[in-house]
């Protein structure tokens, strides 16, 4: 943000706060020869701290007394092991779909977690360094990104249609997509495939933008609390700490509990689909 | 919130952190969770068991103290028994002892006085004669008369 010249109006400085740092600019809704460079670059940061560690602590794990940090990472284990056991029976799948449930909860709590830097932190920090020419917008919380929520509940589609495949095998999925949940007649094949192909659909979707909704939200009101103290008087300046204040102890909230239905919706996703209809 | 080709990498990269903790973070994670289970099942069983040896122990001990007191009971009762038939026999002994030298004064006083009473009749009986010799130097012949002295010694007895 570029403080030299004249200070931005609200909506620019929104605007600005919004832009991500991409290849190129985007001008149509769905393009894929663009990529989000500082999406990319936290959501790999944030995944590869969460994969250090828990690797550390799975490195000094010992069936003994466990120190602190060892211990938390084990009640965090245990419980999304309970979990599920609780929801998936098959113990085979289970040996994927755990661990990957504990890093997915791990790594969007990272992510999410980033919502708690200040907002005009990264872009004082690349104006500072000068580094602003060439990273002229940054957006630091991935799960804001729809891009980094779509991308996962695309995995977590994914996993359903291949454990789907896997446990009914390929006919046996196919005959369930014509012939379930309305029942197998010749006539009802089309209503049946419909409803199935609307259910992948809205629940890899609305996985996806229940997170990216909170967290852009939550992003987005952090912005407009800065904008009150922004006006530089005594009422914007006590209403930014105290709302700032406010909304960051809620967002904590926000954070762990949307990291939380993301991992039980993939368990809950993952195991209906071993379940037939 | 436009799509684009970030959400295929997000994918791979979910895909990939997925399956670095199944290699390398899960199973070490969950082995020590069971070895430690396990471990404090162990531990629990062991208490259970030393519990079990202590309440053993505790009545081995009970009846060992008890035996250990009828033992001691025993031993104080035949001492003190022992211990009195002694002192009634020496009680006894003494007894004996001082009646025995009782017995020996009393001989000895009853010898000692008739010793005496012998010396005193004799010289009562020489008195008697020396008196008697010097009233009656003459008449008397003290062999003609020696029966006459035995006479009376024997009545002064």
């Amino acid at each position: 943000m570029s403080t030299t010249a004249h200070a931005p109006t609200a909506s620019e400085y929104i605007v600005h706060h919004l832009t991500h740092l991409s290849t190129k600019s985007q001008s149509s809704i769905i393009d894929l020869s663009v990529v989000n460079i500082d999406t990319l670059f936290w959501s790999l940061s944030m995944g590869s701290l969460v994969c250090y560690l828990t690797w550390r602590a799975a490195r000094q794990a010992t069936a003994g007394v466990p120190g602190r940090f060892q211990a938390g990472v084990e009640m965090l284990a245990e419980m999304v092991n309970d979990q599920a056991k609780a929801i998936i029976h098959s113990a085979e799948s289970r040996q994927f779909v755990a661990p990957l449930a504990m890093t997915v909860f791990l790594w969007i709590t990272f992510m999410n977690s980033l919502d708690f830097l200040p907002v005009d932190l990264p872009g004082k920090i690349l104006a500072l360094t000068g580094l602003e020419r060439f990273i002229p917008s940054h957006r630091i919380v991935p799960t804001a990104d729809l891009n980094g929520t779509i991308g996962m509940s695309s995995g977590v589609l994914l996993l359903m249609l291949y454990y789907n495949v896997k446990i009914k095998s390929l006919g046996g999925f196919i005959h369930e997509l014509f012939c379930a949940p309305f029942g197998a007649k010749i006539w009802l094949f089309p209503f049946n495939l419909l409803l199935n192909l609307i259910e992948f659909a809205a629940k890899t979707v609305s996985l996806g933008m229940r997170l990216f909704g909170n967290m852009y939200a939550g992003e987005l009101l952090f912005m407009l609390i800065a904008l009150l103290g922004a006006t530089a008087t005594w009422w914007g300046f006590g209403m930014q700490l105290i709302a700032g204040s406010a909304w960051a102890i809620f967002h904590i909230l926000i954070v762990l509990l949307q990291a939380f239905i993301f991992m039980m919706l993939t368990l809950v996703y993952v195991g209906q689909a071993h379940e037939g209809h | 919130m436009n799509l684009n080709a970030t959400f295929i990498a997000q994918m791979l990269v979910f895909f990939i952190l997925g399956w670095f903790t199944m290699k390398f973070v899960w199973p070490p994670l969950m082995k020590a969770l069971d070895d430690r289970a396990k471990r404090i099942a162990d531990g629990l069983a062991a208490a259970e068991r030393g519990n079990a040896a202590l309440k053993d122990a505790l009545v081995r001990f009970h009846q060992l103290e008890a035996e250990a007191r009828a033992r001691a009971q025993e031993i104080i009762a035949q001492t003190e028994k022992r211990a009195s038939a002694m002192a009634e026999e020496a009680k006894a002994a003494a007894r004996d002892e001082g009646e025995r030298l009782i017995d020996a004064a009393k001989a000895e006083i009853e010898s000692e006085m008739q010793r005496a009473k012998d010396e005193l009749r004799n010289q009562v009986a020489q008195l008697a004669v020396a008196g008697a010799e010097r009233i009656l130097r003459r008449e008397i012949n003290a062999q003609a008369h020696a029966d006459l002295l035995v006479q009376l010694r024997q009545e002064l007895r």
